[in-house]
Formats: C-alpha cells, sequence, structure tokens
C-alpha cells in the first residue's frame, strides 16, 4: 500500500479517549466578572488574602489583550461564554477510594489509570484531579512521615497559608500574560507539594487531570516548592472526552527550587485534539516556569505532548542560583488538523549556569507546529552554557514545521550551541523495514520512537512506557 | 522455487524490464550481470515490492504463491530477502531492537514462537563473527553513520539472522575494498544451503571470483539475452557487454 494511504489512516484514527461520565456538577452559571471571582473565592471558602489576590488578577486581565504572536490560528474566544466553576456533587472529600462516586472511578477504568492496588504497589501516590476538585488522594500518610506536603492547592490555601502566601504568583506574576492573569483570577484547583530541606521525596508524585464537565474551561494552578538540598519528581498526565465547543485549558505551574535543590517535571498530554475537521478540540494555553532560586538548583521539564487542538505552551526556567541548571526536553505530535506552538524559555542571570534544550517535534496530516525558544544570558551570568536541539520529523506533505529560535547574550564568555534539524519519514525507510518483515506501520512506530527517544529516556521508567504507547495508538492504523 | 515468466515492469512510466523469463531452483546461485541501466536493480526491487515499479505484465511465481500480489513485508516474511546496494539509515533505531523486531516478524509469520532476549543475543554474536563484526554494532543505530563497507556487511549479517530462503544480493560488491569484499563472500558462502537460492546482481565479474554461481544470466535492455555457466562471466569480463550486445544487433 502506499504511503500517502498510511499518512491518511494516521491522520484519521479515532481519539480513543472520547467519552463522557454522567455525573452531577455544582456549575456556575457561565459569565466572569468580579462577583463571579468573588462566588469561586467564597465557594471554596479562601482566607481574605486569596479573594484580594484573585480580584488583583482579574482587574489586570481587564486591561490585557489576547496575544496574537503564536504560530496559531482561531476564532476569538467568547470568555464570557464560559463557565469557571464546576465540582463534582460531594460535600466532604473521600477519606479512601470506597468513598468516591463510582463512576468517576470507572471513568479512571476506562483510561487505564491504575489508581488503586496496581499504583500503591508502583509507589505512586495520585492526587486524582476531576475536573476541578481533588476527589481522591493516597499515600498522604507516608508523605507526611517524610514531611512532604501533597495536596490540592485549595487545601494547601487552608492549611498552610504560610507557605502559598509568599510563593503563589512569585514566579508566574498575575501580570504575566493575558492567560496567567486570567487563570489568576479563577482558578479553580490544583496540585501543591513542598518538600522540606533535605528530604528526598520517596515517590514520584502524580496527577491525572482530565476535563469533564460540559463547557467548562479548566483552570489548575500548580505550586511546588523544594526547599534546600531537596528532590522531587512530579509526573502529570491528562486525557480528555469528546466534546463539541472548544475548551479552554488555561493552567499555570509553578516550580521553586531553592539551594541545592531538584525538581523534575514531567508531563504526558493527550487532550481531545478535535475532530477530524479540528472541531472540538482543547485550547491548550499554559504557563509553566520554574525558578532555580538557589545556587546549585536544577529544575527538568519533560513533555510528550501529543493532544490538543492548539497547544501553546513554553515551560521555562530561570537560573537565578549560581551554578543553576535548567533543562528542557520535549516530543510534540501535531496531527489531523492540530497546531502547536511550544518551545521554552531559559533565562540566565547567576553565574556558571547550564541548560540544555532537545525538542522534537513530529507532524502528520495537516497538523502545524513550531518551535518557540528563547535562551537569554544576562550581564552577570558569566560562563553561562546553553545547548539547543531541536529537530521535527515529518510525515506526508501537508504537515509543516517551524523553528523560531531567539538569543539574546549580554555576557561575553557565554557558550551557545543551537542545532536544528528537520527530515521526513522516506519511502526508502519505510520500504527497507519491510523488506527485513516488519509492517509499515511497526517501521513508522519505530522511526518515530527512535527520533523521540533521547527525550523518552529522560521520563521516569512507567511514564516512558506511557508515552511510548501514546505514540503507538496516534500511530495506530498509520499505515496498514 | 522462483519462477519468473515474461515479467514487464515499468519506473515513471517507462518501461525498464521488457520480458523477463528466469528460474531459480532449490539451493541454485544465480549471478545476473549487465551494464548500466540495463534492469538489474529494477528487477531486485520488483521482487521484493518495491512501491514506484509498476507490473504490468508476466508472472512471478514463489513456491508455487504468486508473489506479486503480496505486500513487501509479506514476502520477507515468505522468506525473500534482498540485500540493498545502498542500505538505508535509520536514525535513532538501535540495531538490536530492529534486528530483533525483523526477525520475530518472521517467526511469526512462519508460526515458530519468538525469540526471548537471551537466544537472541547468543545468535546474535555467533552471527556477528562470521561477518567479522563488531559487538558496538548491535548498539548502534540502523547503519546509522556506517562506513560504505560497514554497510553492506551489516546487509550480509541480517541475512545470516534471518536466513531467507532466497536472497537477492543487489550490487553488494559496489564500494567494497577486496578484504571486506572477501569477508561479505564467506558471509554468502556459509549461508549457502541445498534449501537456500541467491540471486546475485553484479556489475562486475570480481565478486564471482569469491561467490561461485552456478548460472550467469546476461540482462540487457529489460531481458535475459544470454544464459550460461560460471564461465560466462569470464568470458564477459574480457570481451565487454558489447561482445554480447554486439551479436544480438548482429
Amino acid at each position: 500500500m502506499c504511503a500517502a494511504q498510511a499518512v491518511e489512516d494516521f491522520v484519521k484514527s479515532e481519539y480513543e479517549h472520547g467519552f463522557v461520565t454522567e455525573i452531577d456538577s455544582d456549575t456556575l452559571p457561565p459569565g466572569l466578572d468580579e462577583g463571579v471571582v468573588g462566588a469561586i473565592s467564597a465557594r471554596k471558602g479562601e482566607p481574605e488574602f486569596m479573594l484580594e489576590w484573585r480580584l488583583k488578577a482579574y482587574r489586570h486581565w481587564l486591561t490585557m489583550p489576547t496575544p496574537r504572536w503564536a504560530s496559531v490560528h482561531y476564532p476569538p474566544i467568547d470568555y464570557q461564554a464560559i463557565s469557571y466553576f464546576s465540582a463534582p456533587r460531594k460535600k466532604e472529600g473521600p477519606k479512601s477510594l470506597d468513598e468516591v462516586d463510582p463512576a468517576l472511578l470507572e471513568t479512571y477504568e476506562k483510561l487505564g489509570i491504575p489508581i488503586e492496588e496496581q499504583k500503591a504497589l508502583a509507589g505512586v501516590a495520585v492526587d486524582a484531579v476531576f475536573d476541578s476538585v481533588s476527589v481522591a488522594t493516597t499515600f498522604r500518610e507516608k508523605l507526611a512521615e517524610a514531611g512532604v506536603i501533597f495536596c490540592s492547592i485549595s487545601e494547601a490555601v487552608h492549611d498552610h497559608p504560610q507557605l502559598v502566601e509568599p510563593y503563589l504568583g512569585s514566579v508566574v506574576p498575575h501580570t504575566d500574560n493575558f492567560y496567567a492573569a486570567l487563570n489568576s483570577a479563577v482558578f479553580s484547583d490544583g496540585t501543591f507539594v513542598y518538600v522540606p530541606k533535605g528530604v528526598r521525596c520517596p515517590m514520584e508524585l502524580s496527577t491525572y487531570f482530565r476535563i469533564n464537565a460540559k463547557s467548562t474551561g479548566q483552570f489548575e494552578r500548580t505550586l511546588i516548592i523544594a526547599d534546600e538540598g531537596s528532590y522531587v519528581s512530579y509526573l502529570e498526565g491528562c486525557t480528555a472526552p469528546m466534546r463539541d465547543e472548544n475548551q479552554l485549558h488555561a493552567a499555570v505551574v509553578e516550580l521553586i527550587a531553592l539551594e541545592g535543590a531538584e525538581i523534575k517535571y514531567s508531563t504526558v498530554q493527550n487532550w481531545y485534539p478535535g475532530d477530524a475537521e479540528g472541531r472540538g478540540g482543547i485550547y491548550n494555553f499554559v504557563t509553566k516556569r520554574g525558578d532555580c532560586r538557589g545556587p546549585r538548583s536544577k529544575i527538568s521539564w519533560t513533555q510528550v505532548e501529543t493532544g490538543s487542538a492548539i497547544t501553546w505552551k513554553y515551560p521555562s526556567c530561570i537560573l537565578r542560583g549560581d551554578d543553576s541548571v535548567g533543562e528542557f526536553y520535549s516530543v510534540a505530535v501535531t496531527k489531523g488538523r492540530q497546531q502547536a506552538d511550544t518551545g521554552t524559555k531559559m533565562i540566565h542571570i547567576g553565574r556558571n549556569t547550564r541548560s540544555t534544550i532537545v525538542s522534537k517535534g513530529i507532524s502528520a496530516g495537516q497538523g502545524h507546529q513550531a518551535y518557540r525558544g528563547l535562551v537569554r544570558i544576562a550581564q552577570r551570568a558569566e560562563n553561562a552554557r546553553n545547548h539547543t536541539q531541536c529537530d521535527s520529523l515529518l510525515i506526508g506533505d501537508k504537515c509543516g514545521a517551524h523553528t523560531f529560535p531567539y538569543i539574546e547574550v549580554k555576557n561575553p564568555t557565554a557558550q551557545m550551541e543551537h542545532e536544528a534539524t528537520t527530515s521526513k519519514i522516506s519511502e526508502d525507510q519505510l520500504f527497507y523495514c519491510r523488506t527485513r518483515g516488519l509492517s509499515a506501520e511497526d517501521a513508522v512506530s519505530m522511526i518515530v520512537n527512535g527520533f523521540c527517544k533521547e527525550v523518552f529516556k529522560e521520563l521516569p521508567m512507567e511514564f516512558a512506557v506511557e508515552a511510548q504507547k501514546l505514540l503507538s495508538i496516534s500511530l495506530e492504523g498509520a499505515v496498514g | 522455487m522462483l519462477s519468473v515468466k515474461g515479467l514487464t515492469a515499468n519506473v515513471d512510466g517507462k518501461q525498464i524490464l521488457k520480458g523477463l523469463d528466469l528460474e531459480v531452483g532449490p539451493g541454485e546461485m544465480h549471478a545476473i550481470m549487465g551494464p548500466n541501466g540495463s534492469g538489474k536493480s529494477t528487477f531486485a526491487h520488483v521482487l521484493s515490492g518495491r512501491e514506484g515499479y509498476e507490473v504490468t505484465g508476466g508472472s512471478v511465481r514463489f513456491e508455487g504463491t504468486d508473489l506479486l500480489g503480496l505486500e513487501p513485508e509479506q514476502r520477507a516474511q515468505k522468506g525473500i530477502f534482498l540485500a540493498f546496494q545502498y542500505p538505508v539509515e535509520l536514525p535513532g533505531v538501535n540495531n538490536t531492537y530492529f534486528l530483533k523486531a525483523a526477525l520475530n516478524a518472521v517467526r511469526k509469520a512462519r508460526g515458530e514462537t519468538e525469540l526471548d532476549a537471551v537466544s537472541f543475543m547468543r545468535l546474535m554474536k555467533e552471527r556477528l563473527k562470521i561477518l567479522h563484526l563488531d559487538d558496538s554494532l548491535l548498539k548502534r543505530a540502523v547503519n546509522a553513520g556506517f562506513s560504505g563497507g560497514e554497510k553492506k556487511r551489516n546487509e550480509i549479517f541480517q541475512m545470516t539472522l534471518l536466513e531467507p530462503k532466497l536472497a537477492i544480493l543487489d550490487e553488494t560488491d559496489s564500494g567494497l575494498d577486496i578484504d571486506a569484499l572477501r569477508i561479505v563472500a564467506e558471509g554468502v558462502n556459509a549461508l549457502r544451503s541445498p534449501e537456500r537460492s541467491m540471486i546475485v546482481v553484479t556489475h562486475y565479474q570480481r565478486l564471482l571470483d569469491y561467490i561461485v554461481p552456478d548460472y550467469v544470466h546476461v540482462l540487457a535492455k529489460g531481458r535475459i539475452i544470454r544464459s550460461g555457466g560460471k564461465e560466462l562471466a569470464r568470458e564477459l569480463e574480457e570481451k565487454g557487454y558489447s561482445w554480447i550486445a554486439g551479436e544480438e544487433a548482429a
């Protein structure tokens, strides 16, 4: 069979996770004004400082224009048509899985999320976010023993305001960008992690996100603080059900690494990408940023982005502390009508700071993607080093890949490297594999996985397996 | 084993094969020689099922099956192997992983059990020795950054692993120095058996000093115009292709 047909099939392979769970939601009517911001804060029973913070962000948001610089195209979003709060109907948070709404558990089952014993055996604590409120938390005791706080951000606001108040918005201020401002005003829930001095978090922390209630934007807020000399690895994965209209997902993730601390943040993103015409997919406009605040700290972002109609995302590192290290490893797949404008920013401020960027983009069908990366070396950043590698793989002849590297160097001792390649899966490669007995589909999957290997090896073991599986699912029916 | 009758084929709308006939019996080694542009490589690719090589007439039967109706991987699974003139690089795809996947795909199709990692490693190490290849090859990406000679040896190494019933060697000697040529020939000869047939496509007689064919065919303008024993190759080397072409014309 011909490769063009193969690509057609690949493009047509349906989203596997499209189904909607019937659950009563406690939902605010659509619309946004100060009253809605107040209502969100009130429903969550937040202290006064949070309401003030939200309102400040909301007022600032009103003054900001929608960003238009990204290489993505979509109709204007009506922010008054979105409902800003949706919570599964549960008065008290469940203490164990027995108390969790069985329909929720069923959804997780369908997604193959082993929230129960399997996960326990794997040593992963799961803080599952279903829509906007955390409904199940495991392993809290074990983490508490180590002094690690791992809870929803709403809980953290109540129970640990002394940690939330000084750090929230300290990496991504509400003035940062349009979507960050919106998120700051209306965020419903998210995850909070604090790892105390010298503690190595005893397990990988993991959260599964899933947008569910119809027409509800999801505004997650994540704050991770690694105190001096600590280490934490955080995994984030998500899928979303079928949907008719576009959904806005504007999350903010803030990471803070103090002296000698290390944070490893891994994402597998598989939001609903929309149908064959690109209708109904998620708009994933996320602000993720880490602050290497102390000397010798390290922040590492690894992402595998296969979903969403539009992705607009630049997990970044501010290398403030001397000798701090920032890393960004990314695999982004766009097929069908998906668009992605993604990359990173590495801001070198401290001396002897180092950063590594490895970006792998795969485009198929009519998918379009852009790598956009900024490496900035500030004046006092003596001996800063950056290595950037940016590779694009094209499948078929209707897709596109673009690279926009920005480099600003204000210190002459800096060492910068930038490598970029664009390649195609060639007919020769496919034929070669097939003459060895491999199906064209296996061949594509093998070549794509080979292309992504550098990034996959940065993922925690079980996530690497999941990521490969995800790519294989994407490629199912690619050729046959 | 292989029966080709009146095969005609087009590439980019141009007729390259113009009625090719060839019978290959079990265990036989056939050499196909001919000048540039005679259709040698086209024939090799048509046998393997390459896209873009349009068969317009004739038949190809392999052990009684109509080969032309099969996909390239199905042909491979039936036991046909093509050693490429220009082996293709697969950056990032680990050689061991690739070979294991290929071997197990072939074994599965034949109804054999898949090899586990340990038996597979043992088999590979044993076969590496035949081709005087270093273990480090197993850790590298398929053909990526290989020298010309390494690529060709890797082709024959793959062949020793996949143990095909019919091996087609397309200009395996091109780009090889005399030492590499000898090693490749040793590998090929080690695989000769009463059940395994081979078709060696070559431009020069040189290779046939090391891999001695049972039959030699001369391909010109898309047809086999002369067949004979191994002495035909030597005669060709002395007199050149124009000798036969001239006779044809006359």
